[in-house]
C-alpha cells in the first residue's frame, strides 16, 4: 500500500493551502468517521491534514455575545464545559449522546457536522441555537447558517480547499432554553432512529415569544421546521400547541425505511420527540 | 518516507518510525512491543484499544501514530507502580472480572479515566461510562463490581 502523507499545519492559511493544492488531501480531525471509512476502503485520501495543531480550531470561548466552538473541539471537551452546559443544555446533551466515552474523546463538533450524517446528534441542537459555520477557503472567509451547511447525506457546502474553522452561536436571549432528544432502541452506543431539538423563549407570563425546532434522521439532512416553531409561538405551550408542533414536525419529515425504523414510525416519533423536547426546554426556564 | 515521532509513553520518553496512515494502535503493538493494548474491531466500537492521550480516554485504533508527536500516552503497561498493582488491577483480580482477558486492559484504562475524573461514581455513571467497552465473556456484572470496589 502506498503511504499516505500526514500533515499537521499550524495555521488555517497553511491548511487551506494544503487542501487547495491536492484534491486527495482530506481534513482529519477526530478520525472517528474518516479513519473508519479509510479502513473500509470507502475513502482513499492522498494526505491526512490534521487540523488539531491549529490553535483557533480547538477550544471554547464564551463572551457576553456569543459562543465560539473551534471546529476540532472534541465532544468530551464540550460536554465537560460548565458554562456551556448551563447556557445550552440541549447542545450538551447532544454531545453526550455521541458514540462512547472513547468516541467522544476523539470525535469533534466540526467533524460531526462535516460527516453530514442525517442522524448526527449535534446538528439539531446547533440548528435550534442559530449556529453559524465559519468557513475558510482560498477565496477568504464566509459564514453560512448551520441549517444550510449539509446538503445531502455525506455532502456539505464546503468547496475544494475549504475548511470549517468554527461554529458560533449567539448567547441565548433571557428566559430561553434548549433540549435535544433522540430515540434509539438500546440505552447507549447507537445511531438515532429520529431526533428533535427545540429552543424556546418564554415571557414572564409563560407565553412563548420565540422558538426553533429541528428534526434529525428523518430526512436527507437535519431540518429546521419553521411551522413547528410557529405552532409554539404565542402559546403557553399547552397541549394543543404542543400537538400542533408535533404534527408540523411529522409533516416536515421525509424519512426512509431502513433497519433502524420504518417511514411511518420515524414520522410519528419525530413529532413525539418534538413535543417532549419542547416541554423539557420550557421546564429549564426559570 | 517514514516519520520519526518523539513522544512520552507511560512517563518515559519514546521514539518510533511510522507511516503517515499508520494507527497509534499499530505503532504501540507492532513497533514498540506494547502489546497490552488489544486490537478488537479497529473501528472504534469495542474499546479494547483504549488508551489515555494527554489524559483523555481514546481508542488507539482511531488515532494516527504521527499524532503522538509531543503528546503523553498512558497504556495498560503504565498503570501499575513497579510491582504494586493499580487498585483497579487488584479489584479486577479479586472479583474475577475477566475470562479471556482481551477486553481487560481497555476496561482498566477506561475505568481509570472515570475514577481520575470522578473518584466515587454511581453504578449508573460507571455503566454509561463503560458502555463503549465490550466484553463477550463476563456479562459485565463482575467488571462493574470491580470498578465500584476500586472507587471506595
Amino acid at each position: 500500500m502506498v503511504s499516505i502523507r500526514y500533515e499537521a499545519p499550524q495555521s488555517v492559511a497553511d491548511a487551506v493551502r494544503l487542501l487547495s493544492a491536492e484534491q486527495g488531501a482530506k481534513v482529519f480531525a477526530g478520525g472517528t468517521d474518516l479513519l473508519v471509512q479509510f479502513k473500509m476502503g470507502a475513502r482513499q485520501p492522498t494526505a491526512f491534514v490534521d487540523i488539531k495543531r491549529i490553535p483557533e480550531l480547538v477550544g471554547i470561548t464564551i463572551t457576553d455575545r456569543a459562543l465560539r466552538l473551534g471546529a476540532a473541539t472534541s465532544a468530551a471537551v464540550i460536554g465537560e464545559h460548565d458554562e456551556l452546559t448551563r447556557l445550552w443544555p440541549g447542545l450538551a446533551e447532544a454531545v453526550h449522546l455521541i458514540g462512547s466515552t472513547q468516541i467522544q474523546g476523539r470525535g469533534t463538533v466540526g467533524g460531526n457536522l462535516c460527516n453530514a450524517s442525517p442522524a448526527a446528534d449535534t446538528t439539531c441542537a446547533l440548528i435550534v441555537n442559530r449556529a453559524e459555520c465559519v468557513i475558510a477557503g482560498p477565496k477568504g472567509e464566509r459564514t453560512v447558517p448551520v441549517e444550510t451547511f449539509c446538503t445531502a447525506p455525506g455532502r456539505t457546502v464546503l468547496e475544494r480547499g475549504e475548511l470549517l474553522v468554527a461554529i458560533t452561536i449567539p448567547r441565548p436571549a433571557p428566559r430561553t432554553a434548549d433540549a435535544y432528544l433522540r430515540l434509539i432502541p438500546r440505552s447507549e452506543m447507537d445511531i438515532a432512529v429520529a431526533g428533535a431539538g427545540v429552543s424556546v423563549t418564554l415571557d414572564a407570563n409563560g407565553v412563548c415569544t420565540a422558538a426553533r425546532v429541528a428534526i434529525g434522521a428523518v430526512a436527507p439532512t437535519a431540518l429546521l421546521v419553521p411551522d413547528a416553531a410557529k405552532a409554539l409561538i404565542g402559546s403557553k405551550l399547552d397541549e394543543r400547541a404542543l400537538n400542533a408542533a408535533a404534527a408540523a414536525a411529522s409533516a416536515a419529515a421525509s424519512p426512509i425505511d431502513d433497519k433502524r425504523g420504518t417511514v411511518a414510525y420515524r414520522r410519528t416519533v419525530a413529532g413525539v420527540l418534538t413535543k417532549r423536547a419542547a416541554k423539557i426546554a420550557a421546564g429549564r426556564i426559570r | 518516507m517514514k516519520l520519526h515521532i518523539h513522544t512520552t509513553i507511560n512517563g518515559e520518553p519514546a521514539e518510533f518510525l511510522c507511516d503517515g496512515h499508520e494507527t497509534l494502535l499499530s505503532a504501540l503493538r507492532n513497533t514498540l512491543g506494547l502489546t497490552g493494548t488489544k486490537e478488537g474491531c479497529s473501528t472504534g466500537d469495542c474499546g479494547a484499544c483504549s488508551i489515555l492521550l494527554d489524559g483523555r480516554l481514546v481508542p488507539a485504533c482511531l488515532v494516527l501514530a504521527p499524532e503522538a508527536q509531543g503528546r503523553t500516552i498512558t497504556t495498560i503497561e503504565g498503570i501499575a507502580q513497579h510491582d504494586v498493582l493499580h487498585p483497579l488491577q487488584k479489584t479486577f483480580l479479586e472479583n474475577a472480572a475477566l475470562q479471556c482477558g482481551i477486553c481487560t486492559p481497555g476496561f482498566i484504562i477506561a475505568a481509570k479515566a472515570l475514577l481520575d475524573k470522578k473518584p466515587k461514581p454511581t453504578e449508573d455513571e460507571t455503566r454509561f461510562w463503560l458502555a463503549g467497552n465490550l466484553c463477550r465473556c463476563t456479562g459485565y456484572d463482575k467488571i462493574i463490581r470491580a470498578v465500584m470496589e476500586a472507587s471506595v
